[in-house]
């Protein structure tokens, strides 16, 4: 059952990837982009997770940890570019 | 004293006359000539057996594996030039305490001239012939700053630069020309190469060497065509010529010749090069040297005419002549150091130099007057002084020396090159000190102070001695040189001053009348001299460097002109010029691997990074946009390094991902949003084949390898046997980092520290200068929006700070054996700290930053030095780690290795050298009124007053 249960999530967060993709290709407003950015992190990591869990082995955890970790400081880093211009002020 | 210590102490004394200038000039100069002393001293103790026919050394390995060795070895002609160099270097520096001025900066004085000691030294007593070459540069680099020293003076610099390019290009050649010797003889020691006579002399790499050696050699000693850098060096203070040009920086190839000479000479080709070479200087510069009115000028060609005169005595190849070329270098030493140092005094004290302005100082200056005239006619070779000894045995030696089949050529040439050389030593005479007293001196001269005319004095009385007694006073030293030179028996000889009415005593009794009718006739010839036309070395020089630097400066223009489109190009052109030449002439082997099956997931990421590289190449004009594309194919990457079981990589790719979006947003900030278009279409279609060419052979090349075996075992199979057996630890990309190729990590870590003090010191500079006030009133390129600090973001990342430093701590730990390491742990300490810097603002986070980053970078550097250097107390080679089990009780069994103290230095540097980049890029933002009085902009405890602290 886990089997089908990591197959479909997989699917549906690799879909989630591509539209992803789609919206930084696409996307009228820059933030639109920044945000499909960071999504596309979250959804990494899930795949990520997924992967471990299929191959039932813990390494690929951490490395998910410290992606969610250190992911949304270019997310940050980003939108106070927008917002400020100087992202250290 | 031990050879090693003798070559040593001027190097190390060298420091003393810089530092003790401070305490006066006396003591910087008593410092100067106390190191001296003290090595000469050395040098002497062991005299007496080296003159008894004992040769001491003094071993040290120091690359072996190279056959560089700081070998030294002690013989007699080690001893005759030591001796020359350091016991005229004691008078040189008791003349220059009272040459130079109050204005000239003594303490640098003497320590450029015990650093150009040292290296002469060194040169003289070298065993090794690699160590000797570091040695001559030593002396090109020492010399280049003496002959510079007045730098105010464009002539002192040009005169160093054209001594530096000289000597230096022959050094570049002897380098060849010795190499080539060592590898003839199989070893670079000179002990051993002295032995291989026949082996050299019959090799056919023999005239190559000889001739890459012997430019090295001429360039040194001012040699025909070479010799015009020697005159242009006079633009020195007067010690200096006096130190170099008598006695040692151009008796340094002479040295080398003399050297050589067991093995070298001999040949048809040694003697037509080297005898023919000195012939022609000797007697074109004595020559310009009659014809010269600038004292200084009239003596630097005559040390060129008597250079010549030695080396062609050591081109006869004789055992004679080399005993003549020894008692020569001697005598010119004494007396051509007391010249040059009399024209120092005239110099001093009248004022000038020039010859024809001076003239009846007889009277003025009786001291000096008398020194010079002893030294002028030694170098005359008047009987009895010295100069008159040595220039019969020459004369002697040349009376039976045929040049091809004619016998008089070179007895004839001779006999003109010390007329000549009588002639002109008369002039240094009759035209300074002789003739009437004048009226018109620049200043009143007068005899200096004994300081100044002590050592001159000391010379002279030597220049006599040696003249009436020379059997008694040289006799020793000589036969001991000379035996060195030759490597084996001497012929028969006596020095005495009469030899009966040889032919050299004709010869000699022409040269003297005739010099003699050259001084009456000197105003004739000077005419006639000045009106012909005659090459002037310099423009040709000037016009040969000029020449070098245009065609250089093209070849750099065309292949490097700032763009780096342009060297981009020519590189990928290159590189796949040399792919497609491989792949035409080698040959492929079978495909071994089968392919695998195409995945889901890596589907996925292949699609993310294929759509995100073509909306770059659609969007890159976008920058910002072309961040998030960057950032797309960073994640992309990352992921596929984990998934690809490398966690190690795919860690650090996403932490240096964070740190190089942070990094570019800082610089675009400065920056125009969009990239202007400037590619004309026949660039882009040039750009677009390179770089497809390119990325499909790069793509081809792997898809190759991929898909075969290896032909030979790769090393990872090495690296994974032994990570735990010898480093101790079970992941072996870190036990690689830090342990196998810690040394490679060292580097590199210094460089990257490098690189950020680089980026401080630039970010220093731009906001020192007129740029800062562009900055400072910059305004913002978009409207701004927004809190400068929004609460939300500073309280995460507060609460995110211990957090993620817990985290870099665990990676650290943990990266010997698990994923991780301080590479890694470094970077998510730096994103830590920059979260720090976006959310509470720079001011705010400085403020709280006590450690200066500089600070770290060199920490993490020396504790990774210190760890590698700690191998060295159990005896170990540089970074030699050890490791060990601790049990304490309450806690597993856990590893202590080394190697974890040298990745501190690594996560030390890493963070530094981040933190300080980023840091520099943020300064430049910095304007007035940029900091809020508070780091939130809604601080919940704003109100409160801090003086009243029970409120709180």
């Amino acid at each position: 059952m886990i089997d089908y249960a990591t197959y479909f999530a997989s699917a549906c967060f690799g879909a989630a990837f591509l539209m992803n993709m789609w919206k930084i290709a696409t996307a009228d407003a820059m933030s639109d982009r920044v945000l499909a950015l960071d999504t596309m992190v979250i959804n990494v990591i899930a795949l990520l997770v997924l992967h471990g869990l299929m191959l039932s082995t813990e390494i690929y955890f951490e490395a998910a940890l410290i992606i969610a970790m250190l992911g949304f400081v270019s997310t940050v880093a980003y939108a106070r570019f927008m917002l400020r211009g100087n992202i250290i002020e | 004293m031990s050879l090693f210590l003798i070559a040593a102490l001027p190097f190390l004394g060298a420091c003393f006359p810089a530092l003790l200038i401070r305490a006066g000039r006396n003591a910087s100069a008593m410092s100067a000539g106390a190191v001296s002393l003290l090595a000469l001293i050395g040098l002497l103790i062991h005299a007496p057996s080296v003159l008894r026919g004992e040769v001491i050394a003094a071993r040290l390995d120091w690359l072996p594996e190279l056959g560089l060795n700081a070998n030294f070895f002690l013989d007699g002609l080690g001893l005759l030039f030591a001796g020359l160099i350091l016991g005229i270097g004691i008078l040189i520096i008791l003349y220059a305490r009272f040459y130079l001025s109050r204005e000239d900066p003594m303490g640098q004085f003497y320590c450029y001239l015990l650093l150009f000691q040292g290296a002469m030294v060194g040169i003289v007593l070298s065993d090794n012939i690699l160590l000797l070459l570091v040695f001559w540069e030593l002396t090109s680099l020492s010399s280049f700053l003496l002959i510079g020293y007045w730098r105010h003076l464009p002539e002192g610099r040009q005169g160093a630069r054209m001594a530096l390019i000289v000597t230096g290009a022959g050094g570049l050649a002897m380098i060849g020309g010795m190499l080539i010797l060592g590898n003839i003889a199989g070893s670079y020691d000179l002990t051993v190469i002295l032995q291989q006579r026949d082996l050299i002399q019959t090799s056919p790499l023999y005239l190559p060497a000889l001739i890459l050696i012997l430019i090295g050699a001429f360039t040194k000693s001012a040699q025909f065509p070479f010799h015009f850098w020697l005159p242009h060096a006079m633009a020195a203070p007067t010690p200096v010529s006096a130190y170099l040009h008598s006695a040692t920086m151009v008796k340094a190839g002479l040295f080398l010749m003399a050297r050589l000479w067991p093995v070298m000479a001999g040949t048809d080709a040694w003697f037509y090069i080297v005898a023919t070479t000195g012939l022609v200087t000797m007697v074109l510069g004595a020559v310009i040297a009659l014809f010269k009115d600038d004292l200084k000028a009239l003596l630097a060609f005559s040390t060129v005419s008597h250079l010549g005169l030695i080396t062609m005595l050591l081109g006869f190849g004789t055992g004679m002549a080399a005993v003549a070329a020894v008692f020569h270098i001697i005598n010119h030493a004494t007396f051509k150091a007391a010249l040059f140092m009399t024209a120092g005094i005239v110099d001093h004290e009248a004022h000038t130099r020039d010859i024809k302005r001076l003239g009846g100082l007889r009277r003025l200056m009786p001291v000096t007057f008398t020194i010079a005239a002893v030294a002028s006619l030694s170098m005359a070779g008047l009987i009895p002084l010295n100069g008159y000894l040595s220039k019969e045995m020459m004369l002697e030696e040349a009376a039976h020396t045929a040049w091809l089949q004619s016998t008089w050529l070179v007895p004839a040439l001779a006999t003109f090159g010390a007329l000549l050389s009588a002639a002109y030593s008369f002039r240094y005479v009759a035209h300074v000190f002789l003739g009437p007293e004048r009226d018109d001196y620049p200043s009143h001269p007068h005899d200096p102070g004994a300081g100044m005319w002590l050592a001159p004095a000391f010379l002279v009385s030597l220049v006599v001695l040696i003249g009436l007694f020379p059997e008694t006073v040289a006799g020793g030293i000589v036969a001991a040189a000379a035996g060195a030179v030759t490597g084996g028996d001497l012929p028969e000889y006596h020095l005495k001053l009469w030899h009966g009415l040889t032919p050299a005593f004709y010869m000699s009794a022409v040269a003297l009348s005739g010099g003699l009718m050259l001084l009456w006739g000197h105003a004739h010839l000077n005419r006639a001299w000045t009106n012909s036309p005659r090459p002037e070395a310099k423009t040709i020089f000037d016009a040969i460097v000029g020449t070098a630097t245009r065609i250089s400066r093209i070849l750099t223009d065309r292949l490097h002109d700032g763009a780096l489109t342009r060297y981009a190009a020519i590189f990928v052109a290159f590189t796949l010029g040399l792919a497609g030449y491989a792949w035409l002439s080698g040959t492929l082997g079978p495909q071994t691997r089968a392919p695998l099956e195409i995945a889901a997931l890596p589907l996925i990421g292949w699609i993310g990074v294929i759509v995100s590289t073509v909306l770059m190449v659609a969007f890159h004009r976008r920058r910002l946009l072309a961040l998030i594309l960057m950032g797309v194919v960073g994640l992309v990457v990352s992921v596929s390094f984990n998934y690809l079981s490398a966690p190690d990589l795919a860690l650090t790719q996403i932490s240096v991902e964070v740190v190089t979006i942070v990094l570019m947003l800082l610089a675009l900030n400065f920056m125009p949003k969009e990239t202007p278009r400037e590619s004309s279409p026949v660039r882009k279609t040039r750009d677009a084949v390179l770089s497809i060419g390119a990325g499909l052979g790069v793509g081809g090349l792997i898809y190759a390898l991929m898909r075969r075996d290896f032909d030979l075992p790769t090393i990872s199979e090495y690296h994974l046997n032994n990570s735990y057996s010898g480093g101790g630890g079970t992941n072996v990309v870190n036990v690689i980092l830090v342990d196998f190729r810690g040394f490679d990590t060292f580097g590199e870590i210094t460089v990257l520290g490098i690189a950020a003090i680089v980026i401080f010191a630039v970010t220093q500079a731009v906001l020192s200068g007129p740029v800062r006030g562009r900055l400072l009133n910059r305004k913002p390129d978009a409207p701004q929006s927004g809190d400068a600090h929004p609460l939300m973001m500073v309280v995460v990342t507060r609460m995110m700070m211990p957090v993620a430093l817990m985290v870099a701590a665990f990676i650290f730990f943990r990266g010997h054996n698990l994923p991780g390491g301080g590479f890694i742990a470094g970077l998510i300490a730096a994103i830590a700290v920059v979260m720090q810097y976006m959310a509470s603002g720079f001011g705010w986070a400085a403020e709280r930053q006590h450690v200066p980053y500089h600070g770290i970078i060199g920490s993490g550097v020396l504790v990774a030095a210190v760890t590698g250097m700690g191998a060295w107390l159990a005896g170990e080679p540089f970074l030699t780690s050890a490791f060990g089990y601790v049990h304490l009780p309450g806690l597993e069994k856990f590893e202590l290795a080394t190697a974890a103290l040298f990745d501190l230095g690594v996560f030390l540097a890493v963070v530094g050298a981040v933190m300080l980049a980023l840091e520099s890029f943020s300064r430049f933002a910095w304007q007035p009124g940029i900091a809020p009085e508070h780091a939130m902009d809604i601080n919940p405890a704003r109100d409160l007053d801090p003086k009243n602290p029970e409120e709180v």
